[in-house]
């Protein structure tokens, strides 16, 4: 009982840790590649070759002023960026970091919350991260924040039907919502990406999960060029810094869930990583390789900003209703039907 | 002028195919080399008549050049120059030069760097230099004097000794 605790407290620790290491080097990482694209040469200046830079930048955030304006709604004004980061910091705990790592005779499961409903929870959890945007929009008082929080609302309602419908051939293909279970499929039978029936879900819920963290080229919620800032225009010091570190952190569940959804997790098709391990070092080799995934894809996130225009509003939601939707739900009977004939 | 809008296809009206050429490129431009620099490292090359601070030179036998003629001090439109003329203390009796500039001040919080000074003074003493980076605490730090100018300026390389055979 006491060591089962004890467990569950060191990997909430490691877990959160790890996370808020990623997400801050996310950062780093985004300023590099856009000055990359840009021809240009990146912080470089804090460590060697600027590897510190996230170091800097949160004791800057931290000693910087914070204002908060007279005319704002100070408890909603406060409550916003708590709300806007915690969704992401709830949902990683059902996450499969890893496959097991066996310790002194007993594995050890390379996941916080084992639940039979994970991939739900984290829609539903995922889905609270809206309230703070839109409480920021609303507690701030002033024009453009509120129609960044309208925006941010309406946009990820929308794409929530989407990412819902668009995981369903996934579960009707394994037979399970637990995430950790998902990987396993997929480590004995190949990760769920090669699969044709499969094709339609891996993109659209690539592209729903872009509108859902609020990236380019949908991140109408922040456009700088028409909203100043959007929701979190009149924000300042860390309150700010936690809505940045909330798109991250959202980027990085986002990322989380792609690979374990669809790019097979922690597992890679070779002889002793596509199986539970059973050895430590195969263990710490899963987790290794779940974070490069990541990494991977966090860096197609990055990627696309730095490529691609910004969608209209009617667009995002012409795309969103007239094409995802309908999409999906072809998507998930056709797949339907082919499970079913592959079955017989 | 008319502009003929293309037929596109349906594979084409996803935008997909022009949304992976777009990220093909942004991929090239990752290991390209950077156009910017690490700039107080590294400084961007001037060309030869970058008309940077105004300095004073002295001639190859180290004369101050300039006579204390004013010519600057009337020209400058902004009113940054001001020169306080004097004798010289060294002048050797058969010295063909009088006079120079017992103190010369440029205020470079007024100066525009327009080369006026340079083009108007027939002693050929003061030049725009490619120094372009300045900075102080204080106001007075940027009132630049006359050993500061003559620092900047160094030894001017005259191809006429206006004074030799005089």
């Amino acid at each position: 009982m006491i060591e089962g605790l004890l467990i569950s407290v060191i990997k909430i620790a490691v877990v959160l840790w790890a996370m808020l290491t990623i997400v801050a080097y996310a950062v780093l990482w985004e300023r590099w590649l856009c000055a990359w694209i840009q021809d240009r040469l990146g912080p470089n200046r804090v460590g060697p070759r600027g590897v510190l830079q996230p170091l800097a930048d949160g004791l800057k955030f931290i000693f910087k002023e914070d204002v908060i304006p007279r005319h704002v709604n100070r408890l909603y004004y406060m409550l916003a960026p708590m709300i806007a980061m915690s969704p992401a910091l709830i949902t990683v705990a059902v996450i499969p970091w890893g496959s097991a790592l066996p310790i002194a005779g007993h594995p050890i499961k390379c996941v916080i919350a084992d639940l039979n409903v994970g991939v739900l929870f984290v829609f539903a959890i995922s889905s609270l991260g809206v309230y703070g945007i839109v409480l920021a929009g609303w507690a701030s008082n002033s024009k453009y924040p509120f129609l960044g929080g309208i925006r941010s609302s309406a946009q990820m309602i929308s794409y929530e039907v989407c990412l819902g419908l668009s995981v369903a051939p996934v579960f009707m293909q394994v037979g399970s919502l637990n995430l950790g279970r998902i990987v396993e499929y997929q480590a004995s039978h190949g990760w769920l990406v090669v699969y044709p029936i499969q094709w339609v879900s891996a993109f659209v819920f690539m592209v729903s999960a872009f509108a859902e963290t609020n990236r380019l080229p949908f991140d109408l919620p922040e456009a700088e060029q028409e909203l100043v800032g959007g929701y979190h225009t009149e924000y300042s010091s860390m309150k700010f810094a936690m809505f940045f570190l909330g798109e991250y952190a959202a980027m990085f569940l986002a990322s989380a869930l792609m690979v374990t959804l669809f790019l097979g997790g922690w597992s890679l098709p070779l002889a002793p990583f596509n199986a539970p391990a059973k050895e430590l070092w195969v263990g710490m080799a899963h987790i290794g390789i779940f974070i490069g995934k990541v990494l991977l894809l966090l860096f197609v996130f990055i990627w696309v900003r730095w490529t691609l225009p910004r969608f209209r509003y009617d667009q995002l939601m012409g795309l969103g209703w007239k094409v995802f939707v309908p999409l999906t739900l072809a998507n998930v009977a056709l797949s339907g039907t082919a499970l079913a004939l592959m079955e017989k | 002028m008319q502009v003929s809008r293309p037929q596109l296809s349906l594979w084409e009206k996803t935008y997909i195919p022009q949304i992976v050429r777009g990220l093909w490129l942004t991929l090239q431009h990752i290991p390209r080399r950077k156009f910017t620099r690490n700039y107080p490292e590294e400084k961007p090359p001037l060309y030869g008549l970058y008309r940077g601070v105004p300095t004073l030179v002295r001639d190859p036998e180290g004369r101050v050049k300039c006579v204390s003629c004013q010519l600057c001090e009337f020209v400058c439109p902004p009113k940054a120059i001001r020169v306080i003329p004097g004798f010289r203390n060294d002048a050797a009796p058969d010295a063909p030069v009088e006079k120079e500039p017992s103190d010369f001040i440029i205020d470079m919080t007024r100066c525009i760097y327009c080369g006026m000074c340079e083009e108007v003074c027939p002693e050929e003493a003061i030049f725009l230099k490619n120094v372009f980076s300045l900075c102080g605490y204080r106001r007075e730090e940027l009132r630049f004097h006359k050993e500061k100018l003559l620092e900047l300026g160094g030894i001017h390389d005259d191809k006429i000794w206006k004074w030799k055979n005089k």
